[in-house]
């Protein structure tokens, strides 16, 4: 059978697979831009937390996707199979771009501006909000637009260990050798990458200060 | 009448990396004791090194006295909360640092509306500061940055110092990022505003020319110390080894 009478036959089901995985993305993006942005100003005051902090984000990044489920699946509280690990990880693998470009978009910030802000007597709070994040708006967008894209991918994967999603009909044309089904979660799952590239690329354009 | 600022015996030592003990710190002010009266300008004269920014940035706390004392217009700066201290103080630097994504009027509210005055009031001092630096508020009010020459930038980072009309200004080198014509535009220019603000003013430089133009008194630093302390003309006669040196660059 062709792709649209599968989509048309199964249309519940696809509709559920997507609810899922654009649950996936949202709750771990979300959580990764809450932990991920205080994080990044934090180590912006504490420099010496720097390398620790990045190091071990970047260890996460760097383990491959279905490893980093098999390291979570058996830990207590967070492991296990379903959504909750998928979501662990996924936030673990988000935290990398969105912590490395708050750090850099805020100390990308012109030294003589910060300087003048502190010298004129604002407080830290006050600096940050005024002049460090709307400066840095654009970097750090476009870092959360990574962390997206990233996790859309990866939350095919997070199929494999009962997490739901589109990659449940990847996985599941992969084993049964049928390709319509295989395309039926891919496909969507690579639109939802490129629209959710689209709109945040969009967003960091409107949003990020640049001189017109 | 209290002056706009007294500093007594100001000191700052940092540890010298790997050494042990404060014996062992470096020096980068050495006593160092002056005061300024409104109306005044003082000129920190020195080379590179010599110490004259860094003691610049104890009176505003940007770096913390090893020891000493300094009051601004009678109050203790150690005392003050450190941004209530530095609102009462204009600092103006060579890099200028507006805020690129703030108007210029905007940059020149800033520390008003950080001490939430009524809006017309602030929109009114804009005006007035930007009449004061020769900028037409009509003109200069709603542009950015970026859209400004550096001579033009510089006299918004001076009408920003001036916005909350404190009764002490700082300047560390700030006409020495602009073009020579540029600078001795902005040097007039400051001469005669000096004499109307009524203001204390510590402005630092390394350019004599520019010192002896400006200063109502110079303060010559060397290697941390203040090795000389008085008028131009006392200056232009001192027999001071560091002082013969600048004299013979002028």
């Amino acid at each position: 059978m062709n792709l649209v009478q599968f989509y048309a036959e199964h249309s519940r089901e696809v509709l559920e697979l997507i609810g899922q995985h654009l649950y996936l993305v949202a709750i771990s993006t979300g959580l990764a831009i809450a932990v991920g942005l205080p994080l990044g100003i934090l180590l912006t005051r504490r420099p010496r937390w720097r390398g620790p902090v990045l190091g071990l984000a970047n260890v996460f990044q760097t383990i491959p996707s279905l490893a980093l489920f098999g390291f979570l699946i058996p830990l207590p509280f967070i492991g296990g199979i379903g959504a909750r690990t998928g979501v662990v990880a996924l936030v673990l693998y988000g935290l990398l771009p969105i912590v490395r470009n708050t750090y850099t978009g805020i100390t990308g910030v012109d030294a003589a501006v910060r300087e003048a802000g502190r010298g004129m007597g604002m407080t830290d709070r006050q600096l940050l909000l005024m002049v460090e994040l709307p400066l840095a708006l654009g970097v750090i967008l476009a870092g959360v637009r990574i962390a997206t894209v990233v996790s859309v991918g990866t939350a095919t994967i997070a199929a494999a260990i009962g997490a739901g999603g589109l990659g449940v009909y990847i996985f599941r044309g992969v084993a049964m050798v049928n390709d319509a089904l295989i395309l039926a979660g891919a496909l969507p799952a690579a639109l939802m990458a490129l629209a959710a590239d689209g709109l945040l690329g969009l967003a960091e354009r409107r949003l990020a200060w640049r001189p017109k | 009448m209290t002056p706009a600022l007294e500093v007594r015996g100001l000191r700052y030592a940092i540890p010298e990396p790997g050494a042990r003990g404060p014996a062992r710190d470096r020096v980068l002010v050495d006593d160092v004791s002056f005061t300024v009266g409104s109306g005044e300008t003082l000129v920190l004269l020195g080379r590179s090194g010599s110490g004259k920014t860094t003691t610049l940035k104890l009176i505003n706390r940007l770096f913390e006295p090893t020891k000493g004392e300094v009051r601004v217009a009678g109050e203790r700066a150690a005392d003050l909360p450190v941004t209530r201290l530095r609102r009462r103080i204009g600092y103006v630097i060579q890099e200028i640092g507006l805020f690129p994504h703030f108007t210029v009027e905007q940059n020149v509210a800033l520390v008003p509306r950080l001490e939430a005055w009524p809006p017309d009031r602030t929109a009114e001092r804009v005006r007035e500061l930007l009449e004061l630096v020769g900028l037409d508020p009509h003109v200069f009010s709603t542009r950015y940055p970026h859209q400004l020459s550096g001579g033009q930038r510089q006299r918004v980072g001076v009408a920003r110092a001036l916005a909350a009309d404190p009764p002490l200004l700082l300047l560390d080198e700030p006409f020495g990022a602009l073009d020579p014509i540029t600078r001795v535009e902005l040097q007039r220019e400051f001469r005669a505003l000096e004499g109307r603000l009524g203001k204390g003013v510590v402005f630092v430089t390394h350019d004599v020319r520019e010192g002896l133009l400006l200063g109502t008194r110079i303060g010559l630093m060397h290697e941390g110390r203040l090795v000389f302390l008085g008028t131009p003309d006392e200056f232009r006669g001192s027999d001071h080894p560091e002082c013969r040196a600048f004299m013979s660059a002028a």
